[in-house]
């Protein structure tokens, strides 16, 4: 290459070395789009399983009966919710195991706010809102502090987050006295179990919940760099990505999605309990990893965190419907979890993406 | 030497007793490729990390188009026209190319003019553009970094630097990751910057890259300039002389 002119020598070099580039980009596309819909595609497969079993077995439907759906619907909008959250945590390669006890904390703050509010006087409804607000707004405490802990003190989020699971955990049953706190605000409870139109408030609650951090998550910096995060935080770092201040806000924000869940936990249930999240944390993790994300950080979507908890809500009520043992729940839900990861980590191989060791 | 993109003159940097760069002086010119070599612990990578915003020096002057430089964060240097790209990359697998080339900048657009949203078309329009200016046509926009190899992935990192309309690129080692026929594509890249009229800063321990690609070879020893040399009038020998001062 010396002696020509650079400009020709480059032209003609890296054209010839390009050419042949562009065509050894590894991996169909076509196996990438079935791999951000599989657990879709898992949900169906399993609705048609409980479909047909019922159809044999007792002659009814599993899919087309409006009690079911609104049963499963319902079962999945308190875990979905959570997940929306921990979705955001593992996709910037952390995990959030606070959030169960976050919940039950601010199903009691909330359900206390909500007494309150109607003590000094609020209108039911106001009541109900002001309880509900207590309640998300409590969860920003543990969460700016499991950020900052990750963030600034370079905790790692296992760690941070489990301190902080027993601080919540033990700050909910303090504020409870240890039991629960029931509520008499017709208002709220009319969130947890009244329809509009024949949908249930809390799914239509949920849903709404789905719609904008989906929006967050796929059409903002926000969401875009907490994908950036979760690849490479040097790479974020060197784009000019304040990774800390990203850090915390992602922490707070899956706080608050507990908050809400607490929230609507005592709506459904018409009282506070702090231990309303504490079978939901791992349900919470399940759905977002059966929907396909990652739990080394990068990839996830809210569409999968939506089927992922879909999935385990109709296995765990359909296996009640065909009267399997309701312990037979965790194994299928477990199960499911092991064979999503070892799915995922075959179809990273396939697709040339990253393999983590 | 009024029209070099890049002037150090004099500059001195010391890490509490030790003296890393003593009076360290070189230009870059725009269109000319500068490589810097030198035995481990030289001062290469203290000079590129002033140079791009990461350390400040206590003596001297870093001219970049005549004005001089002391930027705080490496942000501001990107930001007046100094990209760095390193040899571990700075690149997040699994975002798309138009994605990385503006991470951390996204353009946005309204949707039925009022959501924003981000504008997606834009980033991959200009991802196309970009990496056909490198002669790098690329089909799967969509596709994550991490189906590139390694050659493609630098030459992703030295598009985001065109993108913005770097004036100066700084490369610390990078062909060092890359097999050999990857080597050549971005030595390749690396003359199409200068074609395109950019100043670059090249830091290898390859000779044989600096001498295929240099302009001007700038020798390091222990923080001072040993000599500076153009590659048709030196040979390897002597640039090694110039390294280890024998």
């Amino acid at each position: 290459m010396a002696g020509t002119s650079p400009a020709m020598t480059t032209a003609a070099a890296t054209s010839i070395f390009w050419g042949i580039m562009v065509e050894t980009v590894r991996g169909p596309s076509l196996l990438l789009r079935i791999a951000e819909l599989r657990a879709w595609l898992f949900l169906i497969v399993l609705v048609a399983f409980f479909e047909v079993w019922l159809r044999l077995a007792y002659g009814t439907s599993f899919v087309f009966s409006a009690y079911n759906i609104q049963a499963i619907t319902v079962f999945a909008a308190v875990p979905l919710v959570l997940g929306l959250g921990q979705t955001f945590v593992i996709i910037s390669s952390g995990i959030d195991l606070s959030l169960g006890f976050v919940m039950g904390l601010s199903s009691v703050i909330a359900a206390h706010m909500a007494n309150w509010g109607a003590e000094i006087g609020m209108a039911m409804p106001i009541a109900a809102l002001f309880g509900i607000l207590s309640g998300v707004a409590i969860a920003v405490i543990p969460g700016l502090v499991n950020g900052w802990l990750i963030a600034f003190l370079d905790v790692p989020p296992f760690i941070g987050t489990l301190g902080m699971f027993g601080v919540s955990r033990g700050a909910a049953y303090l504020f409870a006295g240890g039991m629960t706190v029931a509520i008499s605000n017709d208002w709220y409870s009319a969130i947890g179990n009244n329809r509009i139109a024949g949908a249930p408030v809390l799914v239509l609650l949920a849903a709404f919940a789905c719609l904008v951090l989906h929006y967050v998550l796929s059409q903002t910096r926000f969401g875009q760099h907490t994908y950036a995060m979760g690849a490479s935080k040097t790479a974020a770092r060197r784009a000019g990505i304040n990774v800390r201040a990203l850090t915390l806000k992602i922490y707070t924000l899956s706080a608050v999605m507990g908050g809400f869940a607490g929230a609507l936990y005592t709506g459904r249930f018409s009282a506070g309990a702090p231990q309303a999240g504490e079978a939901l944390l791992l349900d919470s993790i399940a759905a977002v990893v059966i929907g396909g994300a990652s739990l080394f950080g990068g990839s996830g979507t809210i569409s999968g965190t939506i089927a992922g908890a879909l999935v385990i809500a109709v296995i765990q009520y359909g296996l009640v419907l065909i009267n399997v043992e309701p312990f037979w729940q965790f194994i299928a839900v477990g199960a499911v979890i092991i064979v999503s990861v070892l799915v995922d980590q075959t179809q990273r191989r396939l697709t040339g993406g990253r393999k983590v060791e | 030497m009024s029209d070099a993109v890049l002037s150090v003159r004099n500059v001195s940097k010391a890490f509490g007793a030790v003296q890393a760069l003593n009076n360290i002086s070189f230009d870059v010119l725009p269109g000319q490729v500068v490589a810097l070599a030198g035995d481990n612990g030289a001062g290469k990578s203290t000079i590129i990390k002033i140079i791009s915003g990461v350390f400040r020096h206590d003596e001297g002057e870093v001219l970049f188009d005549g004005r001089p430089i002391r930027f705080s964060t490496p942000q501001e240097a990107r930001e007046s026209g100094i990209e760095t790209i390193y040899q571990d990359l700075a690149l997040a697998d699994n975002l798309s190319i138009g994605e990385n080339i503006f991470l951390g900048r996204e353009p946005k657009r309204r949707l039925f003019g009022v959501l924003p949203v981000l504008d997606r078309a834009r980033m991959a329009a200009a991802a196309q553009t970009t990496m056909a200016s490198l002669d790098f046509h690329v089909t799967r926009l969509d596709a994550p970094v991490a189906a590139f190899s390694g050659g493609q992935r630098q030459a992703i990192a030295i598009g985001r630097a065109l993108h913005w309309n770097a004036r100066l690129v700084i490369m610390d080692e990078p062909t060092a990751a890359l097999g050999v026929p990857e080597q050549r594509r971005v030595l390749a890249l690396i003359q199409s910057l200068r074609a395109q009229g950019k100043g670059v800063v090249f830091i290898s321990h390859n000779l044989r890259d600096i001498f295929e690609v240099a302009d001007a070879i700038v020798v390091f020893r222990r923080g001072e300039n040993a000599g500076a040399r153009k590659p048709s009038e030196t040979t390897h020998d002597e640039i090694v002389r110039l390294m280890v001062g024998a």
